[in-house]
């Protein structure tokens, strides 16, 4: 268990040094080093920036070292938790990222809240009796609902119940502080685009477990089936959805990009888009270094949490 | 997110891809459609007649592929779905449609007339036609979305095969490339490739390349280390075979089959991402119609029930296209379990 741990994390440490590394050379071109040159120098556009000048700044921010140490730096003062300055929002990194962050996470919480018991529920019901008509019904709705891009459940959700009916709002911009009715549309396309999955996958699970020989000799004993269900199938089922579950976070960090640019909601995957199209390099380079560690992290958590959830492996 | 449970056995699907008719008709309707697309704009005079055979080809294809997928209605409905979108891009020239980019009158509703002109889907804010702009958008999604999963396929596949069957050191490399890209969420390695390299369709192709092929290779690899202690493969090393003969004669004729369920899958992702990332900015560009830049247009204009189609209208385009591949994608699993 100890030794497993210890490998995943040396191979998380590795992962994460590699894709800091690609990505601070994809950023390192003289295309994007003059732009961010013109951005702190103050000038208007990029052939207006002399060269004397740009070799200035580069010498100025020790950005004419060898390749090596420049990464060196860069990484060493991101772990000083120096992320560095957003020119479009005219604010440091670190701040504005755990803003956005703290919204992403708040759109997220409730995303799980919602989905985690959903989706078990359905997935339940549906592997409890493989191939009745309750297994089939739910089955043909999780395809339906996952077959339906993010983008057009906002519409078709702003659409209804903004437009048509006017209950909710069909923007999440908060303009005037927190409100709960905003986040509604955003968490619900969020959710029926994702329990399907988990639906299914937690089908799966449950079906295998039905079929097995304990679930067989309990219900021969003469056990009743509800009690069959909750006590004897449940805990092994569950085993798959839960290391699932914990990878949808990785899933979230993408999906929730265009949820959050249509509904106008400022959160992480908007910031990470406007700052791509400015361009903003340091905000996209800090996010997506939070999105591969989020992502690495999430998977990490996931295969012990399998392995500590999983007798089998945990007591050998 | 990937959807990985490949449990398909070769028997149907094989049956599908083996007849040479069906791929010679599935050229003929495909080379067509792509060198229309993407170099269209160079072959001035004879661009529409080259798109003609394809007409036919795509006819004719649907109607094979109904007969081999009679088992399944499922899969009978998503390729119907399919290939609706696929005759669309195909006879586009063809049908008697408005220019899509030439504005006529704006803000026209649903089947009504402005102008003498009878609009079935009205028109957007800058007064183009809705319904030839979801029919030649459709082209440009197909066309780019169908190429950019066929380019992560090959990619995938060549980078499987070597790590399942060479094993050793180039499994260890490939194998920790392939984690650290499916360490970055999907969107987020979208962004900052199209970031760097700059949007336009070609360019998606590589970020969807980026995206997919490490999963595709996992696929792969899986297979391929099964597939390479069978005796045809030892047979065809005791001959002195070169690993790569061995490698695309031995072995990827036999990982096609439990791929076919897992192609259709990414087709309907990549598709997904297309519409997207032009949704976001970092696709497609304008003023050639996409489904995605439609939405992307409108998006700011259409904040009213009554000019609500101009969103609805794309956004049930691209579901009934996606949903058709996942359709088809179950319907081909189901049958490959039954027998």
């Amino acid at each position: 268990m100890l030794k497993l741990i210890l490998r995943r994390l040396v191979q998380m440490v590795l992962i994460m040094a590699v894709a800091s590394l690609l990505l601070f050379a994809i950023f390192d071109t003289p295309e994007f080093k003059k732009r961010l040159a013109v951005q702190e120098l103050g000038g208007f556009a990029v052939s207006a920036l002399s060269e004397d000048s740009y070799q200035a700044w580069l010498s100025e921010r020790g950005l004419d070292a060898p390749f090596y140490i420049r990464y060196a730096n860069w990484i060493g003062s991101i772990l000083q938790g120096d992320l560095g300055f957003s020119y479009e929002k005219n604010r440091e990194v670190g701040p504005l990222l755990l803003d956005r962050l703290a919204n992403t996470g708040i759109l997220a919480f409730f995303v799980f809240a919602l989905m985690i018991p959903l989706s078990l529920v359905l997935g339940v019901l549906a592997g409890m009796k493989e191939g009745s008509v309750q297994d089939r019904t739910i089955s043909f709705i999780s395809v339906f609902t996952t077959s339906i891009p993010e983008i057009a459940t906002a519409i078709l959700l702003t659409v209804v119940l903004s437009l048509g009916l006017g209950w909710l709002p069909a923007k999440s911009a908060m303009i005037r502080g927190f409100e709960f009715q905003q986040l509604i549309l955003p968490v619900l396309t969020l959710v029926i685009y994702d329990f399907g999955y988990v639906a299914r996958m937690t089908r799966a699970s449950m079906a295998e477990v039905m079929t097995s020989q304990y679930i067989r000799t309990a219900i021969l004993k003469g056990i009743p089936y509800r009690r069959v269900v909750m006590r004897h199938a449940l805990r092994n089922a569950l085993i798959a959805p839960f290391t699932l579950i914990v990878l949808q976070l990785n899933w979230l960090l993408s999906g929730v990009v265009v949820v959050e640019v249509f509904f106008e909601y400022d959160g992480f995957g908007k910031l990470l888009l406007e700052a791509a199209l400015f361009p903003d390099v340091e905000v996209v380079q800090a996010c997506t270094l939070v999105a591969v560690a989020v992502a690495v992290v999430s998977q990490i958590i996931s295969d012990i949490g399998y392995t500590f959830l999983n007798p089998r492996i945990r007591f050998a | 997110m990937a959807v990985t449970e490949i449990d398909a056995g070769p028997s149907v699907l094989d049956r599908l891809s083996r007849p040479k008719p069906l791929i010679a008709l599935a050229l003929l309707m495909w080379v067509p459609l792509t060198a229309y697309v993407m170099f269209g704009g160079r072959m001035d005079g004879y661009a529409d007649t080259v798109l003609l055979p394809a007409v036919p080809a795509t006819v004719l294809l649907y109607v094979l592929g109904v007969r081999a997928f009679r088992e399944s209605w499922v899969a009978v409905i998503g390729l119907s779905l399919v290939f609706f979108w696929l005759l669309a891009a195909v006879s586009a020239p063809y049908l008697p449609l408005l220019d899509p980019n030439k504005p006529i009158a704006p803000f026209v509703t649903p089947f009504s007339e402005k102008r003498d002109v009878f609009f079935w889907l009205g028109t957007d804010f800058k007064g183009r036609d809705m319904l030839s702009r979801v029919i030649w958008g459709c082209q440009r999604v197909i066309v780019w979305g169908v190429s950019a999963t066929m380019v992560a396929y090959v990619v995938g596949a060549l980078f499987g095969l070597i790590s399942g069957y060479l094993s050793g050191w180039w499994d260890e490399v490939i194998s920790f490339f392939a984690n650290v890209l499916l360490s970055f969420p999907v969107m987020v390695l979208f962004i900052v490739i199209l970031n760097y390299l700059g949007p336009s369709g070609f360019n998606i192709v590589v970020a969807v390349t980026f995206a997919s092929a490490p999963a595709i290779m996992r696929i792969v690899r899986g297979l391929a280390l099964d597939i390479k202690t069978r005796d045809y493969v030892f047979a065809a090393q005791t001959r002195g075979e070169h690993p790569l003969y061995i490698m695309i004669f031995e072995l990827l004729p036999n990982v096609r089959g439990p791929i076919i369920v897992d192609a259709c899958l990414r087709l309907g992702y990549t598709t997904v991402a297309i519409t997207t990332l032009t949704f976001l900015g970092l696709g497609l560009q304008p003023p050639d119609p996409d489904w995605g830049l439609m939405i992307r247009e409108s998006a700011k204009t259409a904040m009213l029930w009554k000019f609500s189609y101009m969103l609805l209208v794309p956004a049930l385009a691209v579901s009934s296209l996606i949903l058709g591949f996942n359709l088809m994608a179950d319907g081909l699993r189901e049958m490959s379990l039954r027998d």
